[in-house]
């Protein structure tokens, strides 16, 4: 075999491990804790009962979706209302492969030297291929939404699509300033960039910033306004039922675990380990990989803690609350920050 | 072999979606099949190796512009496009010879250029070499332009900060 070839398999075994064993575990895992976590904030005990800790309660929760009945509403556009869930499903699983789970190693395999890197793709443009896939995750809602052909969901896509535009770009100005210090769109780079210290104290404002923006793109609370229960029934979801329901928040979750992913790779260092621990224990390379990506788990798991914490903690915004936050103060404040990171740079 | 499967599966795909766009009674539909042809576009650029043109692309016309229509579409709750009977006529006179001469250019420009491009297109559409290339041959342009947007930026800034002032009193 040569080595196209090799490299070839390496990318179609890294796209299984990373989407079908890894993501949508993790995602089952989400829905878990979403409800135990919400559960614990509440003084309450949540689902306990299926498996140890209730361990199992997704695989319950899955086949239950599996085998309700698929109702099609009388009046839906039946093409679109179809696609909507596929179409949300896409960006979200796809989002993944630029990120790094750790850094890279060279081995022998079938006779070539082959450098394995822990990331499905590295790619020139880095970044910005998430940026993009990123703002296409809108129309999955927008789409339920008028497919639907309910004036709630029809709301809650429309509020969805202002909402997206809006709060993109704040979160790309907190990227530029990140991209400023790197030097380089490749989010290795940027990881290596943050060697000795992690962005999130170079730059505060545009981690903030990042964080709030990405907490918006996601739709959870406090930026929920599109499924807002109260006042829209559940928004651009509210007509579909058993698997299409589920895959809403499977994209959802996935949204949930990239962001956070993001926010470690862009903010946190990635899989750097803190406080020159790595250099201290001077370990061989396989296990020093292997702390890496656990160090990059274990900073994800922390901000997939803080998604849940926040949701149960604060109340949601109001729909022009969320307008003037996203263009009147994150916009300036972004700006800022670029100027702040620049004035930082050169002196 | 790859690519060129590839580039007439995006070439196919661009044309249905633009067929699409204009033959659509239903406005939401038309703005989706747009998104196909931008999509598609994006993967023709990629075969160019013009990656950052591809992701801005993207990033610009399907995951903002596109999505603007789309929120006009549905706040003006335009369901269906009503027939203009009286304009279809003459634009089928005037639109089949703009036609054939934009099919004569594609055919006598188009396909002579197509295989000087596609050698030439190696490396130039990096990142890095656009970058080089805005920051150096083009850096008065990309400068105005630059200062352009941030001007426009502040403008809707302070309008939208003023007129609350407006309200409040």
């Amino acid at each position: 075999m040569d080595a196209q070839w090799i490299n070839l398999i390496i990318t179609v075994v890294k796209i299984v491990v990373v989407v079908f064993i890894f993501m949508l575990p993790l995602v089952m895992l989400m829905t878990l804790m979403e409800r135990r976590i919400s559960a614990f904030l509440q003084d309450r005990l949540g689902p306990n009962r299926v498996g140890p800790m209730g361990i199992l309660q997704p695989i319950a929760d899955g086949l239950k979706a599996f085998f309700k009945e698929d109702i099609f509403p009388v009046n839906v556009d039946r093409f679109l209302y179809l696609m909507a869930p596929a179409i949300i499903l896409f960006p979200a699983l796809i989002t993944v492969a630029i990120v790094p789970f750790g850094d890279q190693m060279s081995t022998y395999i079938g006779g070539h030297l082959v450098n394995l890197r822990f990331q499905i793709a590295d790619l020139n443009i880095g970044i910005l291929y998430f940026v993009s896939f990123a703002s296409l995750g809108v129309y999955g809602l927008v789409v339920g939404g008028y497919a639907s052909n309910n004036k709630y969901s029809m709301l809650g896509g429309l509020r969805s699509s202002a909402q997206m535009i809006s709060y993109e770009i704040p979160m790309g100005l907190a990227i530029v300033a990140v991209v400023m210090r790197a030097q380089s769109l490749s989010l290795n780079d940027i990881v290596l960039s943050q060697a000795t210290t992690w962005n999130f104290l170079y730059e505060p404002i545009g981690f903030i910033i990042f964080v709030v923006a990405s907490f918006a793109e996601t739709n959870r609370l406090p930026f929920d306004l599109p499924e807002a229960e109260q006042e829209l029934v559940g928004g651009y979801h509210t007509e579909y039922s058993s698997m299409k329901f589920s895959a809403f928040f499977i994209a959802e979750y996935s949204n949930m675990i990239v962001s956070s992913m993001l926010i470690t790779t862009l903010f946190l260092g990635g899989w750097q380990v803190p406080f020159g621990i790595m250099e201290a224990l001077n370990l061989p390379v396989i296990w020093e990989q292997l702390i890496q990506i656990l160090a990059f788990l274990i900073k994800t798991g922390i901000f997939l803690f803080i998604y849940l914490w926040v949701r149960w903690t604060l109340p949601r915004f109001r729909y022009d609350q969320l307008m003037n936050l996203g263009w009147k103060s994150m916009l300036p404040l972004g700006l800022f920050n670029i100027l702040l990171v620049a004035v930082q740079m050169k002196f | 072999m790859l690519q060129n499967i590839l580039f007439f599966v995006f070439a196919i795909l661009a044309v249905a979606g633009a067929v699409m766009v204009i033959s659509f009674r239903n406005p939401v539909y038309c703005a989706l099949s747009l998104v196909l042809t931008l999509f598609s576009l994006a993967g023709e650029y990629v075969l160019l190796l013009a990656h950052f043109i591809a992701i801005v692309h993207i990033a610009v016309y399907a995951g903002a512009i596109v999505v603007l229509f789309l929120f006009v579409i549905m706040l003006l709750n335009i369901r269906r496009e009503e027939r203009a009977p009286g304009s279809i006529k003459y634009m089928v006179y005037l639109g089949v010879p703009l036609g054939l001469v934009l099919l004569y250019e594609l055919v006598s420009i188009g396909f002579r250029e197509f295989t000087d491009v596609y050698v030439k297109a190696t490396d130039i559409g990096t990142v890095e070499k656009i970058g080089q290339a805005l920051f150096s041959k083009y850096v008065l342009p990309f400068e105005i332009t630059s200062i352009l947007l941030l001007v426009a930026m502040l403008g809707a800034i302070y309008l939208s900060k003023q007129k609350l002032e407006i309200v409040s009193k």
